[in-house]
């Protein structure tokens, strides 16, 4: 008997606005007042049932928190999808001035290497469950990925849009799995748009449009492992991107349930959103203390995160404020330190959004909104494979060096000065990265 | 002087089904007010409390976003598409039923 046929906890979906009840169905706005419809819980259904140790006796993905997760009775998932490793990192940490920072590493997520791997899996066990078998998506890039690479593996047909300008990689990693991948000539706001009206005529399974609001539930798996993986504690700060505003709401969800399940104990965890300064409405928003969002056409290297007119960016602007937290936002230029960095010193090679991520966390410790002592968790999403265009001229292959010891002796000894400069070469290195971070901390 | 007015599937039920038709408003104002004349149910579903334009509401002229062109001062031209779309959209109701607990096929009444 598969462990998930017991099931999950009693859910349906409800207006965040106005609290109507809809049941379960593919939709994602309220008739009444528009406003995004969200899965509630009756938590006290798993109540005593969902605890510590029946997380730990279940699958090392995230299947092993499924009684909080809407997934129809009787799905059978066999993809291990999740449960990616939260390492302390102790090296960026010295460098921007935090001692208890970790990673949350969603750039070596299962099966397409982001975080969308685990929005696509809940959508799609819904999308089979609702009897679409098409299945779809806007994206900008890593949701295409995974919508395809999963649709294949249920044997769904699946039609994905993206902007025209993604990157090579995004498209490349799409087509593979058999999809059809349409390029929209146009930003992901456009795309996005298009799926609405697509959705309105076809019966097609969005997973981030009709059937985004179970989509968006996969999202709070980052935060059930974050603390699991803090040894069932909160964190102090959460460092999140923001491209629609969904993730970091979902991720302080999933700290709210797990402390009114008793998993945890109480914490006020503070909220902080990434955004890049080209496409930056939430983070404007928040700056100014508002929660309306005014959009922006988007221009930045980091496509992931290019929505400008994000459909939870009101939500996520009010909780952030509410937690105490802050937004900020970085130039390209600092994006790209920002990969540098946490390659350089933690061995992570995160796509640009991952930039944007990790230089807001510098500025934000540099700002002294986060404090050294405190648990910092900074959430990476993706995979630099996926965005090295955005590194392209930044690195060449020097001469190839004839397989003989004088000749690497003297490879040495032309670009470093001389085999004992080694250790030298490498601190002024460091200090050449020092600078660059400075840049990715310090005031614009 | 005409424009064409494009409605998702979700307010055409206040409109006999009719998803697109002319209008002769000048700008947003001017369509709100056109609305609360012709189609009073449809004007009392998008605005709002204080008789503006619910906040879940996008509108675009000629595929751009009205916030872009100006907002409630854009003044349309003759042709000129306009199209209300939720900013979460999508789906309908009555689509194929859910598989699992809980439905409640009651909910559907009225949509």
């Amino acid at each position: 008997m598969s462990v998930l046929e017991s099931s999950c906890t009693v859910y349906e979906l409800r207006c965040n606005e106005c609290g109507k009840s809809f049941g379960n169905r593919p939709l994602s706005a309220c008739d009444d007042c528009f406003a995004p419809l969200e899965v509630h819980y009756d938590l006290s259904s798993v109540r005593g049932r969902f605890t510590r140790e029946s997380v730990a006796a279940g699958p090392a993905n995230i299947w092993r928190y499924k009684e909080l997760l809407p997934i129809p009775s009787g799905f059978q998932p066999d993809l291990p999808v999740g449960f990616t490793p939260l390492v302390r990192a102790n090296r960026l940490g010295q460098r921007i001035g935090s001692k208890n920072l970790y990673v949350k590493n969603d750039s070596v997520c299962f099966p397409t290497l982001s975080f969308k791997d685990r929005v696509v899996s809940i959508a799609l066990a819904n999308a089979q469950a609702f009897g679409f078998d098409v299945v779809g998506c806007s994206s900008t890039g890593n949701l295409a990925n995974s919508v395809a690479a999963q649709a294949s593996r249920l044997g769904l047909k699946a039609c994905i849009l993206v902007p025209a300008d993604l990157e090579p990689a995004k498209i490349l990693n799409t087509q593979i799995y058999g999809a059809r991948l349409v390029r929209i000539d146009g930003n992901y706001d456009h795309v996005n748009r298009l799926c609405t009206l697509i959705a309105d005529e076809y019966n097609w399974g969005f997973v981030n449009v009709n059937l985004r609001p179970y989509y968006a539930e996969g999202s709070k798996t980052v935060g059930y492992e974050i603390a699991e993986q803090l040894g069932w504690r909160l964190p102090d700060n959460v460092v999140c991107p923001m491209a629609g505003g969904s993730l970091i709401r979902k991720i302080k969800k999933a700290f709210d349930e797990l402390v009114a399940l008793g998993l945890v104990e109480a914490k006020d965890v503070k909220f902080f959103g990434a955004q890049a300064t080209g496409c930056s409405p939430i983070s404007t928003a928040v700056k100014n203390g508002r929660d309306e969002i005014e959009p922006q056409r988007p221009l930045t290297i980091a496509r992931s995160l290019a929505i400008g007119n994000p459909a939870d960016g009101p939500l996520a602007a009010k909780m952030i404020q509410s937690t105490g937290g802050y937004a900020e936002d970085v130039s390209d230029v600092e994006v790209v330190a920002g990969i540098q960095e946490l390659a350089e010193t933690e061995g992570i090679f995160t796509e640009t959004a991952g930039g944007v991520t990790t230089a807001v966390t510098a500025k934000l410790i540099a700002q002294g909104r986060i404090h050294a002592d405190e648990t910092t968790v900074v959430c990476i999403t993706g995979n630099g494979l996926k965005t090295t265009d955005a590194l392209e001229g930044r690195f060449h292959a020097d001469r190839a060096v004839k397989p003989k010891l004088a000749e690497f002796d003297a490879y040495l000894r032309e670009v470093d000065g001389s085999l004992v400069n080694l250790s030298a070469s490498a601190e002024s290195a460091a200090a050449k990265s020092e600078e660059a971070l400075a840049l990715a901390g310090g005031a614009r | 002087m005409s424009v064409k007015i494009t409605l998702p599937t979700a307010l055409a039920r206040h409109t006999d089904g009719q998803k697109t038709f002319a209008s002769e408003a000048r700008n947003l104002p001017g369509l709100l007010a056109e609305f609360d004349a012709k189609f009073p149910a449809l004007a009392q579903n998008v605005k709002d409390d204080n008789g503006n334009l619910r906040k879940f509401i996008n509108v675009y002229v000629n595929d751009e976003d009205i916030r872009f062109l100006g907002g409630d001062t854009h003044q349309f031209e003759d042709g000129d598409e306009v199209m209300l779309i939720p900013s979460i959209a999508g789906g309908r109701c009555g689509q194929r039923r859910f598989l699992t607990v809980p439905y409640d096929e009651s909910l559907l009444e009225g949509c």
